[in-house]
């Protein structure tokens, strides 16, 4: 995969983030897990940009890279750049990168339980930012605190400061965490399933939220997430992950009316839909495979149903089949022209 | 459109009753009134009780033979204390649950152990639901040791391996441990245990929650198909509306411990009235970008009360944005709503609602 740079070709504006060709291990007993091999991806300003993938895609894998919060070891990043705001993140030192995170960009993770300390009260961990990054007092820092807990739509937010982590309902976990990510005004949000442990009218008040909150602040947005109809709701633009890999990128109506990659076409043919009661539903056979031993070629291959002799030997690369749309498959063409 | 190569195709769909079995439509399990309170006490040597939560606060339904009642709600509204009482794994504080006329809530003994054997369960969780210091043969073949009846000793082997080619695994795995398997085989495994006994019903709490879409499609063509092969009726419980809509014959919606609205899936999804119901459809993200801006979106403010101490009268009055002073006064009950008494379409249905009205929630595809 080295076409990172010809998918800038299309007028858009500077990227805020410009991933190219990152590759990721985790070298475990087992053998070396290759879970993200030459993901490429650019997320301008108030834009979002959706990732989408099953679990072991290696969506959460890029975005704790980006973040540079990968547990090492195991895991290592084996190469590729990360260019923020023009600055390769991948060589900056530990301190300088310190600085940019949190301060310009900030995550959201999925359980806001488990995120949060839960021996320190909300107003004490939302604080620590302001004292830690801008040498606030502590009692301006609560001030700040509180200001942002109304901006999240938490009611009572004065009364509710010193409130610890449980004694808030899971709705209102999140909007803390997504606070806490607002704290410092970053540039770029990275949110990891952020209403995954939600109800779905709970996840409808945040989803909101932060989609409000992306375009008052002009926000580059990386929603990570394996649900297609949160995705269709918010996104700009859709990545699709499998195997470490980005299979098929395009804007989020065109993926929808016609994906160009037999995965993509077979998880949104796989979904029960709310709105018709349907026949039986198309099944992706098999499993994903193990990241110790990826299948050789196309690593959707065992589970395609256009697999030909050609996807068994060589990978695809990603092909340009539109003016920012891409798809890794031989059959790209056919699988737009909706054979399966 | 070719399928995936799942579990083999079921062999057309059971046309008529199986020689003694039950007559297709013919009421299976009917709950009356059931009610579950768990008591809240306070004091560790004088304990007394200061209060309950009410996770079922009267719930009553029918499920008929060879039907599949889809039960939704979110979380903390009862549907999972629900499941447990049917399965007799908490005995409910009120009311019945009468399986082919009799009441089983009251069981006990060698009564309960036979009604057991027709009501089997298929649980949310492939990871903590099965035994990880037992091989799939033995988690499998369990049932058989508490109801020998069902396959003499020598016989259970052969039966497991049956029954691992039912559910789409291969027999040869049966000396295998869960933590060999992915999610979705764990929750295959699952559903071979339930039905190991060879029961009427099955009820399943979430049973496709925990997988990934593309084994979530598998898991549910394997619930329909062995529903038409076994015969079987289910009570399907689960948060996910689309996958309930499309399992389901019938759907009741459960809010703080009552079912708020309920009718065929054409009734629930097509013309709702209960105000609840239409925040929850509204609120389920559609897999169509196209359908963004087509979608009148009900937004919901606020958080489910406590069920240690629901809202006097409407159990949702607190987040309807219709609700007024007769909503605090008078529990609606879960009637046919007299505006709607001599309508003859859909909309005709039961809905716990003062003010019942249609609006359309789900956008049309």
């Amino acid at each position: 995969m080295r076409n990172g740079a010809p998918t800038a070709g299309d007028g858009a504006p500077a990227a805020l983030l410009d991933v190219r060709d990152l590759r990721v291990e985790f070298r475990t007993r087992d053998g070396i897990a290759k879970a993200v091999n030459g993901v490429s991806c650019r997320v301008a300003p108030g834009q979002t940009l959706a990732v989408l993938g099953e679990s072991g895609s290696g969506k959460s894998v890029t975005a704790q890279a980006v973040m540079g919060i990968l547990d090492s070891p195991p895991g290592y990043v084996t190469g590729g750049e990360i260019v923020f705001q023009g600055r390769d993140l991948l060589t900056l030192r530990k301190e300088e990168r310190r600085r940019v995170r949190g301060a310009r960009m900030a995550m959201i993770f999925q359980d806001a339980l488990s995120a949060l300390n839960p021996v320190l009260s909300v107003g004490a961990q939302l604080g620590e930012m302001f004292q830690v990054h801008e040498g606030m007092s502590r009692k301006a820092a609560r001030g700040r605190a509180v200001e942002l807990m109304e901006r999240v739509g938490i009611p009572a937010a004065r009364a509710r400061v010193g409130d610890y982590p449980h004694q808030f309902s899971g709705g209102m976990r999140q909007r803390i965490m997504i606070a806490m990510a607002l704290a410092l005004g970053p540039d770029l949000i990275i949110a990891d399933e952020p209403t995954t442990a939600l109800d779905v009218t709970v996840q409808a008040q945040v989803m909101d939220l932060l989609a409000e909150l992306q375009r008052e602040l002009t926000m580059g947005l990386i929603l990570i997430t394996h649900d297609l109809g949160v995705v269709a709701d918010v996104a700009d633009t859709i990545a699709v992950m499998y195997a470490g890999r980005i299979v098929e990128t395009a804007p989020v109506h065109q993926l929808y009316r016609a994906p160009a990659h037999p995965y993509t076409r077979g998880l949104l043919d796989s979904i029960p839909r709310l709105d018709r009661k349907g026949q039986r539903l198309y099944a992706i056979k098999g499993l994903p495979p193990n990241l110790t031993a990826i299948p050789p070629g196309c690593p959707f291959n065992p589970r395609c149903p256009l697999a030909q002799d050609v996807c068994r030997s060589e990978l695809p690369p990603l092909y340009e089949v539109g003016p920012g749309r891409s798809s890794a498959c031989h059959f790209w063409k056919e699988t737009l022209d909706g054979a399966r | 459109m070719a399928h995936g190569d799942g579990p083999a195709p079921a062999p057309g769909p059971a046309t008529g009753p199986a020689p003694g079995a039950a007559v297709p439509g013919e009421p299976l399990l009917e709950v009356r009134d059931l009610v579950k309170h768990f008591p809240l006490t306070r004091g560790v040597v004088f304990r007394k009780q200061v209060g309950a939560v009410k996770a079922v606060d009267g719930v009553s339904f029918t499920l008929r033979k060879g039907e599949t009642l889809g039960i939704v709600g979110e979380s903390g509204c009862g549907k999972s204390t629900v499941a447990k009482m049917l399965v007799a794994l908490e005995r409910p504080t009120a009311g019945q649950i009468r399986y082919r006329g009799e009441d089983i809530s009251r069981l006990s003994g060698r009564a309960m152990k036979a009604v057991r054997r027709n009501i089997q369960m298929v649980f949310q969780d492939p990871y903590t639901s099965l035994n990880p210091r037992m091989t799939v043969g033995d988690i499998i073949g369990e049932p058989y040791e508490i109801h020998p009846e069902v396959a003499p000793k020598g016989d259970r082997r052969r039966k497991v391996r049956e029954l691992l080619d039912v559910v789409g695994l291969n027999p040869e795995y049966i000396n295998r441990y869960p933590h060999q398997f992915s999610g979705g085989q764990r929750q295959r495994i699952g559903i071979a245990r339930g039905l190991a006994l060879r029961p009427e019903i099955i009820v399943a709490d979430e049973p496709v929650s925990a997988l990934d879409v593309s084994v979530q499609a598998q898991v549910v063509n394997l619930l329909e198909q062995l529903q038409d092969e076994f015969d079987l009726s289910y009570v399907f419980i689960a948060h996910d509306l689309s996958v309930v809509r499309h399992l389901s014959d019938r759907v009741a919606v459960m809010y703080l411990g009552r079912i708020v609205e309920t009718g065929t899936d054409e009734q629930i999804y097509e013309h709702p009235t209960h105000p609840y119901t239409q925040a929850l459809l509204s609120a389920v993200p559609v897999p169509d970008p196209d359908a963004r801006s087509a979608r009148g979106r009900i937004l919901l403010t606020g958080d489910v009360p406590s069920p240690a101490d629901p809202p006097s009268g409407c159990p949702f009055r607190t987040r309807c944005w219709k609700a007024r002073d007769l909503c605090a006064e008078v529990v609606p009950p879960l009637d046919v709503p007299a505006v709607f008494a001599a309508d003859e379409g859909p909309v005709r249905h039961p809905s716990a609602c003062h003010f019942a009205e249609e609006r359309k929630a789900v956008p049309s595809g």
